[in-house]
């Protein structure tokens, strides 16, 4: 059974922006991206567990805050080293200005 | 080997071991996300334009260079096109190896291969050492680019204000590297997947660096190697010059860059030549931020660090006699002010890690 959580308001989320959420002991990045579409992401860059929250998203991508890493919150895919595993996505949906994301 | 019974700053030693600070303990002085996000962002146009007057500061210098050469203004001539190239390559190599003065990924990219050439560094195994640097400044054990073990040699600092021991050190490092030869202290931060970039790397560099020395040969000068290679031996003085205030002197294991970091005034053309890098606090807490957007960081949060030195020489005023005395005394270091109501350092004990 998909296991869907509301992650945050829908307005919550800037346009070429992210927000953290965390659920149980779990965190994850919500992101909307330039066209108004929206993304999630496990929340920690892969190369040495930094919260991405604190990153920038560019376009369709996110760079992590410490090196510099970038993924694309897509895909997940790892851009631009030092990040050299994929980050894990997550389905999103929006309902009634929610973004819930299946988990 | 602990160097005169104080530390052990090899990275395959016991300090090596100690677990590590993490990223979440360091700390950041507060400022707006909103403003954060605004500093953050890239520009193609204001990087063009700095890069672009370098390259052509460095193509005009070299051109000049080359039409004084075998008359005494050759040498004046060689001093400026040194600087450009050697210094101006080595801060432009740092700051693109972060990837931030770009927004377009090839431009950043290009210049940093090019950059990483200039100041002979191999473009693979220098980024993967300065991300420990920026994951654990002047940790000893864990960071890699700590340029002054206490105690320190005078003499080698000496001689490295030229820049003399540490690019000869490069040099033997790019024929090493080329000949698929890799130290363990290497390969405790540089991923083995990235090994064989790094190995093409210095072969690239070094069959350049035959041409160049093929040319010169060919047409019986010295003019092809004074542009192309020993530029880094002559010209990088300046950048060397002004990268030893980043960290002498100041604090080691301690979680929070306004401790370990200098942060200092200087002129526009000295900050064009090293990038903004005076601003080196802010560089080490935001390294998102580009250089051409440093000093409005200062600004946003200078309140919360220790006041900036007024100049490069106030920087020497502090360093020198801190180092000297270091000679005697390594556990001396100097403590930085925090101004009133900024936030604390973080409490850290460093683990102790037993004799083996």
């Amino acid at each position: 059974m998909p296991n869907w959580v509301r992650a945050c308001d829908a307005n919550e989320v800037e346009v070429e922006d992210l927000v953290r959420f965390d659920h149980g002991d779990r965190t994850f990045a919500v992101y909307r991206s330039p066209d108004d579409g929206y993304f999630c992401t496990d929340g920690l860059c892969t190369h040495e567990q930094v919260h991405l929250a604190d990153g920038l998203v560019m376009d369709y991508e996110i760079e992590c805050p410490k090196h510099n890493a970038t993924f694309d919150y897509r895909t997940g895919e790892a851009r631009r080293a030092p990040a050299c595993v994929n980050l894990a996505t997550y389905p999103v949906k929006i309902e009634n200005g929610s973004v819930w994301i299946e988990i | 080997m602990p160097k005169d019974g104080y530390r052990d700053y090899s990275l395959t030693g016991p300090n090596a071991k100690a677990s590590l600070l993490g990223n979440a303990a360091w700390y950041a002085s507060p400022a707006p996300r909103k403003r954060i996000k605004e500093l953050t962002k890239r520009s193609d146009r204001l990087a063009l334009i700095n890069y672009g007057t370098w390259l052509g500061l460095v193509v005009a210098t070299g051109a000049l260079l080359a039409a004084v050469w075998g008359t005494a203004w050759a040498w004046p001539a060689a001093l400026v096109y040194g600087v450009f190239y050697g210094s101006g390559a080595d801060s432009r190599w740092h700051e693109t190896g972060h990837g931030t003065p770009f927004k377009t990924r090839w431009l950043n990219d290009a210049f940093y291969r090019l950059a990483s050439f200039m100041s002979l560094r191999n473009p693979h195994l220098w980024r993967w050492s300065h991300t420990r640097h920026h994951s654990e400044t002047i940790i000893v054990g864990r960071d890699p680019e700590i340029a002054f073990p206490r105690p320190p040699s005078i003499r080698d600092w000496a001689l490295n204000l030229l820049y003399i021991p540490a690019i000869t050190k490069e040099l033997g490092k790019m024929v090493r590297i080329a000949l698929g030869n890799l130290t363990e202290a290497e390969k405790s931060f540089l991923p083995e997947s990235e090994w064989p970039k790094t190995f093409a790397a210095s072969r690239a560099h070094l069959m350049v660096l035959a041409l160049v020395g093929l040319a010169a040969v060919t047409i019986q000068s010295w003019l092809p190697l004074f542009l192309i290679g020993l530029p880094t031996f002559y010209g990088s003085w300046l950048h060397h010059i002004l990268a030893t205030t980043q960290h002498a002197g100041l604090a080691e294991d301690v979680p929070d860059h306004r401790m370990n970091s200098r942060t200092f005034y200087l002129n526009p053309f000295f900050r064009f030549i090293y990038s903004n890098m005076n601003y080196h606090i802010e560089h080490h807490m935001y390294p998102m931020v580009p250089f051409y957007n440093l000093p409005a960081l200062h600004e946003e949060i200078k309140a919360d660090c220790p006041p900036a030195y007024g100049s490069l020489l106030a920087c020497y005023r502090e360093m020198v006699p801190a180092v000297m005395r270091q000679q005697a005394d390594p556990n001396h270091y100097v403590q930085r002010p925090l101004p009133a109501g900024a936030g604390a350092t973080p409490a850290y004990e460093r683990p102790v890690i037993a004799a083996e």
